[in-house]
């Protein structure tokens, strides 16, 4: 019997101490120890991102994480994507436009939108578009999802409904791809 | 998934330590974005999953024209991506980081994590082969430099030794006039797995635009990586034109032994290592004659 | 944009409100399957073959149930044995006997990931540990993995019990089923064309891809009731099948609707149900089980890959005067194609005075097929609506001009069953005319447009709902219809516009199958249509007893009492106040007690589907990659209740179409393995691989249905695979026939072409 592993980590603001067995993913350990069922199970290899989480600013997927490799670091969750009763303008956005249908996706779109909007408050389309290629949804076709996004961006960019946790600022794919070349010719 | 123990050293030393005291019971850990679905297909089944992210070296970015790059082999991919100096001098590297899985993968996946899993198909390996990268690996006994092109020694395996670690690349700075590039075709525009990847680099001499250097390596199309010898020297000494990286395509396309599988067919991989190889000297010419460093 | 009112002047119907599940949604508080945990709740697992074809001579279990943790390993051994007769479930007949093997194999494993044995434990990890200590001993026997396999002389057979009526009651067989469709004399009406086009086509089996896997948790109790949370698409139909195969009476079983995470047809049938409630029975416990992405590929249902021979016959001035088509279609492990609803809309959508249509239902060894977004059309449509665009061009008419010549329109008689009431195809296509997409010009090297149409019959069914007025006048409004992708918000939507009401003061419930009255699968495209019937007539009951209470109050007669924009009043003004229903409400204690309104339906007079997609495309001359440009979908939806999720079916329904067109396909090795059994090389579109989506809503109503509802869920994947065709066809000079167009198939054709043009050119030297 492997023993079981005690791990502190800030989930959604909050210090958590738990126990877990070091085979148990981020995910596992999110759903399973501690409740938190919004990430959600769609392929556990990393490529449909449902069960995508923000960890030290960065979006991941909880599947391909070990729960024990959480120690020390900062998760956001879908669960604290709102501020209180206040929903995020990401998910008011979501509702408005009617970007989702089945729902099951919606959770990791707007984890990957919120870093996305967090590193970029006024990407493109090709950068949302591209922020978002590594979640799939099958309901929609992403046409409304994509809407939902640049409607937020627009507000974000005034000023409301403003990310809170850490930023940090990074280059659009467009923006790096333009460096790299140095002629302002898309690669792919 | 099996039961594990999990390590995290935060030297190289007690790395190696961990790693050589369990020996083939144990796997180092990276991103995780490979291992850990392998771990639970039950692919690889190690007892001991050592965590080497904690290992400062392992993290560094490091780079001058005097002293060239060293890239940690644990950086990640978005990591990579950001890194001013990654973008200016290592174009064709930097966007093959950037081509591995979604921004979800890239914020863990590692080149080195990509190098190690041993796929003939990991888009890092012919980008950092084309850029001609050492790899920096220290063991039980001391530490050794291995080229990248002889790294992966057939799929999923590697020269890794037992007690092995990979710690970082080595690669030089770019010569004025040079640059590199890496495309991968797949059939959609993000996500897959290369059906073929061909990173290139290229130094030219502008006076009469010829060709200084080449190194041309390909993914996807034999058991490993390959380094595309014959195709990178004929280009050496040519003037660079049409011609030249026709003449290139085609002896790349020669050393390709690809087979049929579900992301394509061996006849059509051949066809598109032509296709990408001729793509990829345009774009680092390009990028070559623009490379006004030093 | 809507092309039309419909000639009502609605309150509610036709606002885009906010979903009433949408906060829980997309605040990760909803509850799907997987997401429900109890008690001393056990993990279990599946042990499936790595065989396509093998006899189970033994399974050796005890080394596995030994392991600390383990708490049950069933096989079916510990499944009654059922009779291999047809029954009624939902849209289709089962044959239960078939049910029961494809949830645990018996005696034979018929494809790559049959269930052979199920593990419950204190953990998903050792469940999984447990599952490589059981020992099963195979006889293997050869693959048989297409329908041209299947149905030569002396291909090896799948099931030994399998008979058909043609070959007659000796004959083993791998033909379930051979139908035939017959009108006119194709032989007199094939001399009557000028041009005839004749093609075979093949497509690929390929998944629904919803992204949430198959789960189930179930509860054994002591006193023989079980209760099951799951997501499915019919808790009714849970609870049947699940009652057949477990030998549990229906009544003791009770089905408790997960919210869902995408179906498209998948979740009409059970896997993981009956195995939840026999581990449960077992252990004593409740016993979870969700399917891994390699099990949802596997071992779920996907759609038929299938062989079709299409030949179409037009005279000089673009009127098709015949029609010939032969399908033959991968049933799967077990027999049930769609292949009877691919020949009966193959050419349904056109006026053809002389048909043809041989259907075979084939069993292969491959996992048994489900329900997928109109089965079986969107196959035919790539052979029938290639064929209309290459005769189109023969006879010099614009695509859209030769559709409109021959479009079936109200009186048209169809394939089967009686001519067409009103319906609203060339109105789709008339509407792609008028199109700012088809205005447009589609301009520079390597690019093409092209047009398909398709056509679904959908269905009625039954469906129960009850309307409760609450005491503060709000509404509560019950079904059991399954909400997918926006239903509830529709159902609500129709309680409000009958009674009054703010749609926010009207609460959409999706009850258990103890809660409601019965109500089929949410599929074929009935849910708005039938369900939606139901809550129409149960708000009107709850209207009716309304006016009563007014009445009473009033000392009137309830005809005396009128009710408009809200508001009872009298017919005929004496002095009263006319009464809102929040004034109402809270006087129904006094005037007789609560109301419910109720109303069931066995709804009938459904309103076929039809649909037109403009697709342009780019093809990079090097790869055989294609990208595309724009698409425009012009789809008769009826009434659109809920416009945003009208627009969402049509824009997920053409996106699942153009990912079935480029790339998605079941990969099977030369023995009959699955390759690819993951989302990373089974390639759906993501978000880069897809433009922004038009969408043209065409209202023609449904006669005979109260708001003239008609379903929009299916057909919009149906004319995608056969535009995209017609669209690289005009860029390359190429016709595919063959799903999925992939880089390396259509290279392949560019190649040949190419290969063909350059000896013709030395020829001509």
């Amino acid at each position: 019997m492997v023993k079981k592993v005690i791990v502190e980590a800030t989930i959604n603001g909050d210090p958590v101490e738990l126990l877990c067995e070091p085979r148990q993913s981020l995910l596992e350990v999110l759903r399973d120890e501690l409740e938190l069922t919004g990430s959600k199970e769609g392929c556990l290899t990393g490529d449909c991102g449902a069960c995508t989480v923000i960890v030290d600013s960065r979006p991941v997927c909880s599947c391909l994480m070990l729960g024990v490799e959480a120690a020390g670091k900062n998760i956001t969750t879908v669960e604290g994507l709102a501020t209180g009763a206040t929903l995020h303008v990401l998910q008011q956005k979501f509702l408005e436009h009617a970007s989702l249908q089945c729902g099951i996706c919606t959770p990791g779109f707007l984890m990957s939108a919120k870093s996305l909007l967090d590193h970029n408050p006024t990407p493109t389309e090709a950068d949302i578009r591209y922020a978002l290629a590594g979640n799939l949804c099958r309901c929609t076709g992403y046409d409304k999802i994509v809407k939902a996004v640049i409607d937020a961006a627009k507000h974000v960019a005034d000023g409301v409904g403003t990310t809170h946790h850490g930023k940090v600022p990074r280059k659009s794919a467009s923006e790096a791809t333009r460096d790299m070349l140095g002629k302002g010719e898309e690669v792919k | 998934m099996h039961a594990i123990n999990y390590e995290s050293p935060k030297t190289i030393a007690e790395a190696v330590k961990l790693l050589a005291a369990h020996g083939e019971k144990a796997r180092p850990l990276s991103g995780g974005t490979d291992l850990i679905i392998q771990l639970r297909a039950g692919t690889r089944r190690p007892e001991f999953v050592v965590d080497v992210k904690q290992i400062p070296e392992l993290h560094r970015i490091s780079f001058s024209l005097q002293h060239g790059l060293h890239l940690g082999a644990a950086v990640s991919c978005i990591e990579l991506h950001e890194n001013a100096d990654m973008r200016r001098y290592y174009p064709g590297l930097t966007e093959a980081a950037h081509l591995i899985g979604s921004l979800q993968i890239q914020s863990r996946a590692s080149v080195g994590g990509n190098l190690c899993n041993g796929s003939p198909a990991g888009d890092a390996t012919p980008a950092l082969i084309a850029l001609g990268a050492k790899a920096r690996v220290v063991g039980p006994n001391g530490e050794r430099i291995v080229p990248v092109e002889t790294f992966i020694t057939g799929p999923g395996r590697t020269v890794l030794q037992p007690g092995e670690l990979l710690v970082e690349f080595l690669i030089d700075a770019p010569a004025k006039h040079s640059s590199d590039a890496y495309l991968r075709f797949i059939p959609r525009n993000e996500m897959d797995i290369a059906v073929v990847g061909v990173g290139g680099a290229l130094t030219l001499d502008l006076d009469d635009d010829r060709v200084v250097d080449a190194r041309i390596a390909l993914g996807a199309v034999g058991p490993t990586p390959i380094f595309a010898a014959e195709a990178s020297k004929s280009l050496i000494g040519k003037k660079f034109d049409a011609a030249a990286i026709e003449n290139a395509a085609r002896l790349a396309t020669s050393v390709a032994t690809p087979i049929d599988d579900m992301r394509g067919t061996a006849e059509y991989r051949r066809h598109i290592v032509g296709v990408l190889t001729s793509r990829v000297l345009t774009i680092a010419a390009e990028r070559a004659r623009h490379n006004e460093q030093r | 944009m809507a092309a039309s009112t419909n000639g009502h002047d609605y309150k509610v119907i036709g606002t885009r409100p906010i979903r009433h599940d949408g906060v829980d949604k997309v605040t990760g508080r909803a509850k799907y399957g997987a997401d429900y945990s109890f008690p001393g709740m056990l993990f279990g697992k599946v042990l499936r073959s790595p065989h396509a074809h093998a006899l189970i001579k033994s399974i050796k279990v005890d080394k596995a149930r030994a392991l600390p943790g383990v708490k049950a390993v069933v096989t079916s051994a510990d499944l009654p044995e059922l009779a291999d007769k047809m029954e009624a479930a939902g849209e289709q007949a089962i044959n239960l006997a078939h049910l029961s093997a494809n949830i645990l194999a018996r005696g034979k494993a018929l494809y790559d990931g049959h269930a052979i044995a199920a593990v419950a434990a204190t953990s998903s990890h050792i469940a999984e540990e447990a599952l490589r200590l059981i020992e099963v001993e195979y006889e293997l026997l050869p693959p048989v993995m297409s329908v041209e396999d299947a149905m030569k002389p002396g291909a090896p057979v799948l099931l030994p019990t399998l008979r058909n009526k043609e070959d007659g009651p000796d004959k083993e067989t791998n033909v379930a089923a051979h139908m035939q469709f017959k009108r006119g004399d194709v032989a007199e009406g094939f001399k009557a064309a000028d041009f005839v086009v004749e093609r075979e086509f093949k497509t690929a089996m390929v998944h629904q891809g919803y992204i949430e896997p198959h789960n189930a948790v179930g509860i054994y109790s002591a006193d023989g009731h079980a209760t099951i949370y799951c997501s499915t698409q019919g808790t009714f139909v849970v609870r049947s099948l699940c009652s057949a195969v477990l030998g549990i009476a229906e009544g003791k079983i009770k089905v408790v609707p997960a919210e869902i995470g995408g179906g498209f047809g998948g979740k009409t049938t059970v896997y993981l149900e009956p195995l939840s409630v026999l581990l449960s029975k077992i252990t004593g416990h409740p016993v979870k089980l969700v399917m891994t992405r390699g099990e949802v590929l596997r071992a779920t249902g996907p759609t038929s890959g299938s062989t079709i021979r299409c030949k179409m016959g037009a005279t000089k001035d673009g009127k098709l005067v015949a029609a010939q088509c032969w399908l033959a279609y991968e049933a799967g492990a077990y027999p049930g194609s769609p292949v009877g609803a691919g020949a009966m809309t193959i050419v349904t959508p056109y006026n053809i005075p002389n048909i043809l249509i041989d259907a075979y239902d084939v069993v292969v060894n491959r996992p048994k097929t489900a329900a997928y977004r109109a089965p079986g059309a969107t196959n035919a449509a790539m052979a029938s609506e290639t064929v209309v665009d290459e005769l189109a061009e023969k006879c010099g008419i614009d695509p859209l001009e030769f559709r409109l010549k021959n479009a079936s329109a109200e009186g048209t008689p169809q394939t089967v069953g009686p001519p067409f009431k009103r319906i609203g195809f060339v109105e789709t296509v008339e509407a792609i005319k008028n199109s700012p997409h088809y205005k447009s010009k589609l301009t520079g090297p390597n690019r093409g447009r092209g047009v398909a149409s398709g056509f679904w019959f959908n269905v009625g069914l039954q469906s129960s709902a009850t309307v409760n007025i609450h005491t503060d006048g709000t509404v509560s409004v019950v079904t059991g219809s399954v909400d997918i992708g926006g239903t509830r918000a529709a159902q609500a939507m129709i309680a409000a516009e009958v009674l009054g009401a703010d749609i926010n003061d009207v609460r959409p419930i999706v009850a258990d199958t103890d809660s409601i009255g019965h109500t089929d699968v949410t599929g074929g495209s009935r849910t708005a249509f039938a369900t939606g019937w139901a809550v129409y007539d149960a708000a009107q009951d709850a209207l009716r007893q309304l006016k009563e209470r007014v009445a009473k109050t009033w000392e009137k007669k309830p005809e005396e009492v009128a009710f408009a924009n809200g508001l009872f009043s009298p017919v005929s003004g004496n002095g009263v106040k006319p009464m809102t229903l929040k004034q109402l409400a809270p006087r129904l204690a006094r005037t007789g007690g609560p109301i419910v309104g109720r109303a069931t339906v066995n709804a009938r007079g459904v309103g076929p589907a039809f649909a037109t997609t403009l697709v342009d495309v780019e093809v990079d001359p090097d790869t055989g990659k294609v990208k595309i440009l724009r698409v425009t979908v012009a789809q008769d939806v009826g009434k659109a209740i809920h416009p945003a999720y009208v627009e969402g079916q049509m824009q997920g329904g053409t996106a699942q179409g153009i990912g079935w067109a480029l790339n998605e396909e079941y990969f099977y090795d030369e023995k009959g393995v699955l390759r690819n059994t993951g989302l990373l090389d089974y390639r759906m579109p993501t978000c880069l691989d897809l433009p922004e989506m038009e969408t043209i809503m065409v209202e023609v109503p449904t006669p005979g249905h109260p708001l003239g509802i008609r379903g929009v869920g299916e057909v919009p994947i149906v004319p995608p695979p056969a535009a995209v065709a017609n669209a690289i066809y005009r860029a390359t000079g190429v016709r595919m026939l063959e799903l999925p167009m992939s880089p390396p198939r259509l290279m392949k054709a560019m190649l040949k072409k190419r290969a063909a043009g350059d000896s013709q050119a030395a020829a001509a030297d």
